[in-house]
Parts: structure tokens; C-alpha cells; sequence
């Protein structure tokens, strides 16, 4: 039993830390239920399948979906090789007080901080016009993956750096090369992680707007190849909002869509981290 | 394989500097041993950052007998059994020194094929270090990476280590089971074999019972004990009525001032019934450490 002032201190603590996650946990549901609230009873499958009309008023966003399908997908298939070699290379290759290793981490850390604009620009400058892929899905996917790469890089070079030293030790103790203990006994210790880096990387290339004004542009026609200009939904959100007057029902929408898809995408790939780990018997 | 003579002729204790007392083998606990070093340690030396953990280490480690490193923790028992295998080679500023000599092979030689070693040099750790896949795949990975081929053979290899370390009917009818899903002392007695695939000369034991259970570690200790002849082993353990059980040969490892030092080497017998060092007298009684 505890004295009265314990218990009055503990009921105080309590109550502070419910509050508190109360206070992070409202403005989602607020959000979510002002989302669902407007944007439900326009959502049915002819607005998923339909293209836009009226300059986004009427019609639907399948041609948007794509273009953020194929933006996204670019980004993915661009940044997570490169992603995992240089998380590989930071955490594998270099000690954390290494030199070149902690300038490498620098600049990701500054990276990760830049505007999403800035990343725009210079998308813009580099791919669209010294690249001359102009404005495109194209620019705008390699875009995407330059700003997903540094918070990506990071989030899986701690997955790898988590495993614990035994596994390193044992799989060396075995006459393994460095190879094949990243090929056969780290990577596969380190999926979960990747997987957050992936769903971290997606959640932030799929919610882009300003990166992808300046590369990908906002033509909202069906896309028929990288090549050609596609307005992401981010941007479709953002123009009706905006720029299109009584456009507003059809961005609530379009935003309900867009969370629902982060959403089912969350899920899916926590699903399969969790799938992962208890085949793997690893820690979660 | 020579036997070590049944009647003891003990030899004085040459001094071999720094007031180390190395014993000439003289009787083995269980005769099956030969006297001749297959591992030689000489004026071995290990820093971390540049800090001595471990100075000056001679000593031999002979051929098919169990050799337990004994002492207080952080004397430097395991960076030795460490740099046996060049595992210390993954230590973030570690140094090693000296001469050390795995038969004709100068391990610390910079031209010294890592993999062959640590192929010959098997080692096993305090906590038994499954990797998270099934049974089966634990024990083919080193396999493969050997360089077998013929994939026909893995099941009767898998087979024969299992048989060794007595695992095999315990687990023949689940070896597509996560490896994990074992008792601490199945895993473990899972990377000994695991170690064994390879067909290693030396084992190396960090400490192998002491995260068991005292009937697991009862079970590892007569296996280790079975081994005697057929591996050379060297055993770090803290137990030392453990070690008076099994080791043939015993080293002290003692820390002054932060640095460890080989207090004193001989036969188990010698070490536990004759100690001449006062610090070995001290730890072996309970008095110190």
C-alpha cells in the first residue's frame, strides 16, 4: 500500500501521460473524421476510375492514381538499392567513428532536413533541364528518391547496426566471407527495418507536393509514358484546394483516398514485418 | 596418437620472464593427449585504442587436450581466445602483437588466409549465437560457404555432426523447424555442430555453459569432455570446478592495473593440488577473485 502522497503523485503521472497521448492522438482522429466526414459520400468507383472533368470539379482520379503509382514506383525501385548499399556500406564497412563514415552521415542528416522545395529546384535544374528529361514522371520519381534516400538510408543502417555483434562474430567465427554474412545472415535479420525505411520513404514520397511541381508537373491526363508530364494526387489535393473554385468537395476525396492508401500501405507492410519476425524468431 | 606416460615425472617450473612459471606437461586428467603445442602463443600482447588489455602471453596450447583459461573477468581470457581466430581483427582498435603460431601458420601474418583459419579455428560463444532460420539452414550455410557443392552430401554431414554432439535424435524429425525454437542447450550444442561441419582442428569455448541451465551445462560439459583427442580445445570458463573437470591443462590469467597477464600454466593437476603462484593458490581456493 502505498502512502497518500505516492498515490496522489501516481495518480497525477497518470493522468499527465494519458493527456499527453491524447493530445498527439486527437488532431488525427480530427483529421481523419473531417476527411471522412466530407470526403465519404463522394468516394465510389466511378470517381476511382474515372478522369477528371471541369478541371478536377467533377469526374475522378484515375489518372492521377497512376501517375502517383508510377512517380512513387520509380522513386522505390531508384532508392531502395541504393538506399540499402550505402546503408550496408555505413554500417558494415565503416566504424561510427570512422571519418568518412560520420561525413557521409552528416550529409545525410542535412539532407533529411532540406525543404522538400529545394529538393524541387534543384529536381528541376538537374533532371528536368541538364538531364533534359523536362517535366516529366520520370524527373519526378528520381526526385522523390533523392529526398526519400536520406532518411531511408538512416532508418536501415540502424536496422543493421541493431543486430546484435554475437550474429557478426559467429557468422566470422564460421569462415564466412563479408558477403556472405550480409547476403545470408544480416539482410535477412534486417527486413523488418527495411521494411519501416520503405514504408517511411513511401509515406513521404506519396504526401510530396513541392518537389514535385517543379519535376513531374500537373497535367492530369492519363499518362502513356515516363516521359510524359503526371499531376500526383498530393498536387490534385493541393490545385482544387487551391486554384479551383467549388473544387473542394472532390479535394476531400481525393485527400481521404490518399490517407486510405498510406493507411492500407502501413498495414500491409507491418503485416509482413510482423509475418517475418516470427518465422525468423526475430525480436520484435 | 601418443599417449602422455601413466607414471607423473613432474619437471621443475622454468621461469620464461616476467615471473611467469611455465610447467612442462607432466600428466594429463584422462591420458589421450600428446605434449606437443598446437597452438604457441609468445610474448603475445593486445591493446584496445592502445590501452594493454593482455601483455606479454607465452604459453602452448597442446595438441588434442582441453586447455581451460581461468581468472577473474577482464583479464583478458577472451581477447586471447579471440585472436586465436582473428576474430579481434573486428574489434574497433584493437591490436594485437607477438608471435602466435597455429602449427606452421603464422596466425597475426597479414597474408594469413582469414577464412582457411577460422575454418580450421571453429569457435563457440557464451550465448549460443543461432542464426534466425530453420535447423537445417543453419548448419548448411557454413556448408555451402565451404564450397560443397554436391548438395547430396549435406543431409548425411548434417547427420553426422547432429550424431556428435547427441542432437540427432532429439531433433531429426524437425530440422525444417526454426532453429530458435530450441532449449538454450540444444542451441548451443546446435553451434557446436554447427562449428563441426567445417571439420575444424581447434575449438575455441568462450565461456559455453555459463547462460545454461545446470543439466544443459552438465550435458555440454561431458560432450566437450568427449572431444578430448579428436579436437584441441581451448575452454574460457569461470567455473572452476568445471575446469577441474575437464581441462588437462589450466592458464591463470590475472589483471594489475587494468592489464592482463598469464599468472601461471601447467596441468590441472599441478595447477589445483601444487599451485607455486600465491595468486594461484588465492583464486583456486576462493580466497581472491
Amino acid at each position: 500500500m502505498l502512502p497518500p502522497n505516492n498515490t496522489i503523485r501516481e495518480t497525477g503521472t497518470t493522468v499527465l501521460v494519458w493527456a499527453a497521448a491524447a493530445l498527439v492522438t486527437m488532431p488525427f482522429l480530427w483529421l481523419t473524421g473531417d476527411l471522412l466526414w466530407h470526403g465519404w459520400h463522394h468516394i465510389s468507383l466511378n470517381f476511382v476510375f474515372s478522369d477528371p472533368q471541369d478541371a478536377g470539379r467533377e469526374g475522378g482520379i484515375a489518372p492521377l492514381l497512376v501517375s502517383t503509382g508510377l512517380i512513387v514506383g520509380i522513386c522505390m525501385i531508384v532508392a531502395l538499392p541504393i538506399g540499402l548499399g550505402t546503408a550496408v556500406l555505413l554500417s558494415e564497412y565503416t566504424h561510427r567513428e570512422q571519418e568518412n563514415g560520420r561525413w557521409i552521415r552528416t550529409s545525410l542528416d542535412v539532407l533529411a532536413g532540406v525543404p522538400s522545395i529545394i529538393f524541387g529546384l534543384f529536381g528541376n535544374a538537374f533532371f528536368c533541364q541538364a538531364l533534359g528529361l523536362g517535366f516529366s514522371l520520370l524527373s519526378g520519381g528520381l526526385t522523390l528518391a533523392c529526398m526519400v534516400l536520406p532518411l531511408m538510408i538512416r532508418t536501415v543502417e540502424e536496422s543493421f547496426r541493431a543486430i546484435a555483434l554475437d550474429q557478426r562474430l559467429s557468422a566470422m567465427a564460421l569462415g564466412m566471407s563479408r558477403r556472405t554474412m550480409i547476403l545470408h545472415i544480416l539482410l535477412p535479420a534486417a527486413i523488418p527495418g527495411l521494411l519501416v525505411g520503405c514504408i517511411l520513404g513511401l509515406g513521404r514520397a506519396m504526401a510530396e507536393t513541392a518537389a514535385l511541381i517543379f519535376t513531374s508537373g500537373y497535367v492530369d491526363r492519363m499518362p502513356t509514358s515516363l516521359m510524359d508530364s503526371g499531376r500526383a494526387l498530393s498536387i490534385h489535393i493541393y490545385d482544387l484546394a487551391m486554384n479551383v473554385a467549388g473544387g473542394n468537395p472532390n479535394a476531400y476525396a481525393t485527400a481521404l483516398v490518399l490517407v486510405g492508401l498510406l493507411f492500407i500501405i502501413n498495414l500491409s507492410a507491418s503485416w509482413i514485418a510482423e509475418q517475418w519476425a516470427a518465422f525468423h524468431q526475430l525480436p520484435t | 596418437m601418443g599417449r602422455i606416460p601413466s607414471t607423473p615425472h613432474l619437471r621443475p617450473p622454468q621461469e620464461q620472464g616476467f615471473g611467469v612459471q611455465v610447467w612442462q606437461p607432466y600428466q594429463s586428467t584422462q591420458p589421450c593427449c600428446e605434449p606437443v603445442a598446437h597452438i604457441q602463443a609468445e610474448n603475445l600482447s593486445i591493446a584496445y585504442h592502445g590501452r594493454p588489455a593482455l601483455q606479454q602471453v607465452n604459453l602452448p596450447i597442446n595438441k588434442g587436450c582441453i586447455t581451460a583459461l581461468i581468472g577473474p573477468s577482464g583479464c583478458g581470457k577472451t581477447s586471447f581466445l579471440m585472436s586465436i581466430n582473428r576474430l579481434t581483427d573486428l574489434i574497433p582498435g584493437c591490436q594485437v602483437s607477438g608471435q602466435l603460431h597455429l602449427e606452421t601458420v603464422d596466425i597475426l601474418s597479414s597474408s594469413t588466409n582469414l577464412l582457411r583459419l577460422r575454418r580450421q579455428v571453429g569457435m563457440i560463444f557464451q550465448k549460443p549465437t543461432i542464426f534466425p532460420f530453420s535447423i537445417r539452414k543453419n548448419l548448411e550455410i557454413p556448408l555451402r560457404e565451404l564450397g560443397t557443392h554436391d548438395r547430396t552430401t549435406f543431409p548425411s554431414t548434417i547427420e553426422h555432426v547432429l550424431q556428435q554432439v547427441g542432437l540427432w535424435n532429439e531433433i531429426k524429425d524437425r530440422l525444417d523447424q526454426p532453429a530458435q525454437a530450441l532449449s538454450g542447450g540444444q542451441q548451443q550444442r546446435l553451434c557446436l555442430a554447427r562449428a563441426m561441419v567445417l571439420s575444424p582442428e581447434v575449438l575455441l569455448l568462450d565461456e559455453p555453459c555459463s547462460a545454461l541451465d545446470p543439466i544443459s551445462s552438465g550435458t555440454i560439459e561431458d560432450l566437450i569432455g568427449s572431444f578430448r583427442g579428436q579436437y584441441t580445445i581451448v575452454i574460457v570458463t569461470h567455473n572452476l570446478a568445471q575446469a577441474r573437470r575437464m581441462a588437462d591443462y589450466i592458464a591463470l590469467f590475472w589483471s594489475e592495473n587494468g592489464t592482463g597477464q598469464l599468472i601461471e600454466t601447467g596441468t590441472a593437476q599441478q595447477i589445483f593440488e601444487f599451485p607455486q603462484h600465491e595468486l594461484t593458490a588465492a583464486y583456486i581456493s576462493g580466497s581472491r577473485g
